[in-house]
């Protein structure tokens, strides 16, 4: 893990290289991430996976998150893993919800990162943002013809009222 | 019920014959029986020591009951207990379930043991379909009964949505003894009251695989007819 002075210094040479890149770092409870622009992110994860001295080689997991009724609403988070050095980073991009039937749009790092194919996959299952680019964006674990995005925070948690003797009584003539 | 299976174990265990002498009599008087040179007293006695009768849907039932193959199929975490169910500590061979067939085809019991999602629902319900008649279906914990804890998008709540359920077994797991618990709630079932199979209950009939029509319909059971009647027993009628 970066410390709090180095997670500056990765901003910095990331706002060097990709001018208005990085938007904002956070660095708490030893854990550093850095918020990014959601148009740059390829160019993040990739200069952290390429560039000598970084070398954030391991895509640790990809997840995303739902603040409403925060905003930007969506976000897409990024584990990153330092294999020798064993260092992990955080990269966060957040998402607007374009509203209506729209889903929020990001790029793809299946090519940086080849295990990210799956997670992008239950990323759109379950929050419905769409990943721009990658090979084969379907549902993963929910039914293919499910309908929602069942994760969102607006999304009925589901489930029946279950008949007890307390609440039978609501229910007049229920097993007819 | 109880008085009639007593009545039934008395006629199916004649006494021993004490000594060879009256052994070799019964043997002759089976052999004469045969020949058909058995009359009057002799005959009436030997049948009603001898011979057993009653409907053959009775022995049928009976037969069934004492031998449900279950499916090997496992949910969830009460698949754990259903395995122990098998074992030797609870062993349920003493009940004649304890053939877990890995094949649909071969079982006639489906032990739904756990949360069913709704990804496999179809699943488990082409496996009842692929099941052949007669069959019965346990719901096997709270999960499978009501949704239970999984009051979620993903878990249906209840099997009894989409498969007509005989036994809902409560226990969250339940224990090994529940489940066989359930299992002898379902034989007594079966010899109970014959007729009385789902498809009665949940008036379905007509829509056996043999009657069906063009694919099978809904599943909800038609309109109008007599209200389904609930356990054997319940409506207080006796058996002869």
């Amino acid at each position: 893990m970066p410390d709090a002075p180095g997670l500056e210094l990765i901003a910095q040479e990331l706002n060097g290289s990709f001018e208005g890149a990085v938007l904002g770092t956070y660095y708490e409870h030893e854990q550093g991430a850095l918020v990014v622009n959601p148009e740059r992110v390829l160019d993040v994860l990739g200069w952290l996976r390429d560039t000598p001295g970084q070398e954030y080689r391991f895509l640790a997991s990809l997840h995303g998150a739902d603040y409403l009724p925060g905003e930007p609403r969506f976000g897409v988070h990024y584990e990153l893993l330092c294999m020798p050095r064993v260092e992990r980073l955080r990269v966060k991009a957040a998402l607007a919800d374009p509203g209506g039937d729209e889903l929020p749009e990001i790029d793809s790092c299946t090519e940086l990162f080849p295990t990210a194919d799956f997670h992008e996959r239950e990323v759109y299952d379950f929050f419905g943002i769409s990943f721009r680019g990658h090979p084969d964006l379907r549902r993963i674990l929910m039914p293919e013809d499910y309908v929602g995005w069942p994760q969102r925070r607006d999304f009925p948690i589901g489930g029946d009222p279950v008949l007890f003797t307390h609440n039978e009584v609501e229910l007049p003539r229920w097993y007819e | 019920m109880e008085v009639e299976r007593q009545k039934l174990r008395d006629a199916a265990a004649p006494e021993q014959p004490r000594s060879p002498e009256e052994l070799r009599v019964r043997q002759l008087r089976a052999r004469e029986l045969l020949r058909g040179e058995l009359e009057g007293r002799d005959l009436e006695a030997h049948v009603e020591e001898r011979v057993l009768t009653t409907t053959l849907e009775k022995a049928l039932n009976w037969a069934r009951s004492n031998a449900m193959w279950p499916a090997t199929f496992g949910l969830a975490c009460c698949a754990i207990e259903m395995m122990s169910m098998v074992s030797s500590r609870y062993d349920s061979a003493r009940y004649g379930a304890e053939v877990f067939r890995a094949s649909p085809r071969q079982a006639d019991m489906l032990i739904l043991s756990g949360r069913v999602s709704i990804k496999m629902a179809p699943v488990i319900r082409r496996i009842y379909d692929q099941m052949l008649e007669p069959k019965w279906v346990l719901a096997m914990g709270a999960c499978s009964s009501s949704g239970g804890m999984f009051a979620n998008y993903a878990v249906v709540q209840g099997a009894d949505k989409f498969l007509p359920v005989d036994i809902h077994i409560p226990g969250c797991p339940p224990r090994p003894e529940a489940l066989l618990h359930g299992v002898l709630k379902l034989q007594r079932m079966i010899q109970g009251r014959p007729d009385l199979g789902w498809r009665q209950r949940y008036n379905a009939i007509g829509t056996e695989e043999w009657a069906r029509t063009p694919p099978a319909g809904s599943l909800t059971p038609p309109t109008g007819g007599e209200p389904a009647a609930g356990f054997p027993g319940a409506t207080g009628e006796q058996e002869s």
